[in-house]
């Protein structure tokens, strides 16, 4: 119990102190705003025109969480096929690869081409981001599975559907959350760059014009809202997963119910 | 009994095996493992019988094939010659309950003991259909009355790796067996614990066997185990594999460890023993390839 007590005091007192150097840098040497505004003028900026910045805040968190919801289906329906069969497996891996390899970024314009420009693109281009890694490590989970305990279920005459079920996505949940993890902050990634390119409304297009303008501060007010965002995501997610994959790490609390 | 109700309703598939009363019955069966040059013989031509609810060992080297018979009377594996029948049809068709425990007891983390043992209740019918229409409360008793046989009461809760090597292969067996199986596949199921633990289990597995009467085939290193459990021993040689000898245990149950002392005991397991040693192939065969 002290030890973790310790660990958290340690971990506030790291992040404070990354802020109070950051500050003392910017007086000490005499930098100027408009290279690297201090964090106090940061909050400040925060704070004074919060009524402007919080409805391009929850615009980008809608298209997180929508695109982020659809990338886990996708994510975990191609992962089951990956990774429950040979022939999908050879087949789709090396176009998925391809697929994950092309950057983002040019993948913007050809949706705002289809669909106009705002919401769609954004959540499109976070989907593409954030279901790679679910489908890798849903795939190498169900992959990895015991033979011998396929075994045993197949003895009992178990279906394929049967064993997915019972074994395989079971065990595949600590792969699973993981992946969730590197992917909640992908989906971030996803929607910033959409509305940077495409779209008048979220954090990325608030900052685009906030640097436009040479406003800094509000420049780095968003990557604040945006680190933020991020940082209570992965919290949830990291909560959930406690929760559900607890016998994963021997967890007492797990077992207590 | 629904047991004995299922076997007696079963017609036989091929009229091969009508002839044949044995619950299991390999014919001529053998099996080949890759191809062309680089083709191993697990199994040459193989024939053996099993009554129904009787308990026979295999023991033997390694790479004599005990596991290749193991699987394929299970349906894992086909045989690449030859016939398998299980209570009178080929084996896959058989509508027979196969309950399997392994060297390692792949019990679930996620789930506690009573869910492990669950598992095969909500996939075997008739026990599927049940576990959909009323749940698992009904089925709680009977596990937890398996647990108790045992020596698992009051650990229904725990997790898994919360238990000890010994504690976890107990519920493996449970898991084996609580869908009434008529055939029970014991895959080296205590080659992991030590002995005292082994020692303890063979006469848990004994009164299971004498309560339940599933009919066994236990492959395994242990020829004191063999001999202390099965009422038959088929002692197997490697390459190629094959069945060498096929013995009656003569010795009246329940047995008892002290039992395993015996002069009688000491020199069946003696005999089994120099089977073993002498079944090998020649030393140059051995060498194989270069």
């Amino acid at each position: 119990m002290d030890s973790q007590l310790n660990r958290r005091i340690a971990s506030a007192a790291l992040i404070i102190g990354f802020f109070v150097m950051w500050e003392v840098v910017c007086v000490g040497f005499g930098i100027k705003d408009i290279v690297l505004p201090r964090p106090s003028q940061v909050i400040h900026t925060l704070v004074v025109r919060f009524p402007a910045i919080w409805p391009h805040a929850v615009q980008t968190l809608y298209e997180t969480l929508v695109a982020f919801g659809f990338g886990i289906v996708l994510g975990v329906a191609l992962g089951v096929l990956v990774g429950s069969s040979r022939l999908a497996y050879d087949v789709t891996y090396p176009l998925l690869i391809g697929f994950s390899s092309i950057p983002k970024v040019a993948v913007v314009p050809i949706f705002v081409l289809w669909f106009g420009a705002g919401t769609v693109p954004a959540i499109l281009t976070a989907i593409t981001l954030s279901f790679f890694p679910i489908v890798v490590n849903v795939a190498t989970g169900l992959a990895t599975t015991e033979p011998e305990l396929e075994d045993v279920m197949k003895a009992m005459k178990a279906t394929k559907l049967d064993i997915l079920f019972n074994v395989g996505l079971p065990r595949t949940m600590p792969y699973f959350f993981a992946s969730l993890k590197v992917a909640v902050t992908q989906a971030f990634v996803g929607t910033v760059i959409a509305e940077t390119v495409a779209s008048n409304r979220g954090i990325g297009n608030l900052m685009m014009i906030a640097s436009s303008s040479f406003d800094v501060p509000l420049v780095f007010a968003g990557l604040l809202i945006l680190a933020a965002l991020g940082v209570g995501l992965y919290v949830i997610f990291s909560l959930i997963e406690v929760r559900v994959t607890g016998w994963a790490r021997r967890n007492d609390e797990f077992a207590m119910g | 009994m629904r047991l004995a109700a299922v076997v007696d309703n079963t017609v036989p598939a091929a009229p091969a095996s009508s002839r044949s009363d044995a619950f299991v019955e390999l014919e001529k069966v053998t099996h080949t493992y890759g191809r062309g040059e680089r083709q191993v013989h697990a199994l040459t031509e193989t024939s053996l019988r099993i009554e129904k609810g009787d308990f026979v060992a295999l023991v033997g080297p390694s790479g004599c094939g005990k596991s290749t018979i193991l699987k394929m009377v299970t349906g894992l594996i086909t045989a690449s010659s030859g016939y398998v029948f299980v209570a009178g049809r080929q084996v896959g068709a058989e509508p027979v309950r196969v309950g399997m425990a392994f060297q390692n007891p792949t019990l679930l983390p996620w789930l506690t003991l009573l869910d492990n043992v669950m598992l095969p209740l909500k996939i075997v019918p008739p026990y599927r259909q049940e576990y959909r229409a009323k749940r698992k409360g009904e089925f709680r008793d009977k596990i937890e009355a398996l647990l108790a046989q045992v020596g698992l009461a009051g650990f229904s809760n725990k997790y898994p790796w919360q238990l000890s090597g010994g504690m976890m292969q107990r519920a493996s067996l449970c898991r084996a067996l609580i869908h009434e199986p008529q055939l029970l596949m014991l895959d080296e199921p205590f080659g992991a614990l030590d002995q005292f633990t082994r020692e303890e289990l063979w006469g848990v597995m004994q009164e299971l066997w004498i309560t339940h009467r599933p009919t066994v085939l236990l492959v395994t290193h242990d020829l004191k185990e063999a001999a202390f459990l099965a009422n038959r021993i088929c002692v197997m040689a490697a390459r190629p594999g094959r069945i060498v000898d096929d013995s009656v245990v003569p010795f009246a149950r329940p047995r008892t460890v002290t039992m395993t002392y015996e002069p009688d005991f000491v020199s069946l397991t003696q005999k089994l023993r120099e089977m073993i040693v002498h079944a090998q192939p020649p030393k140059d065969a051995a060498k194989g390839t270069p």
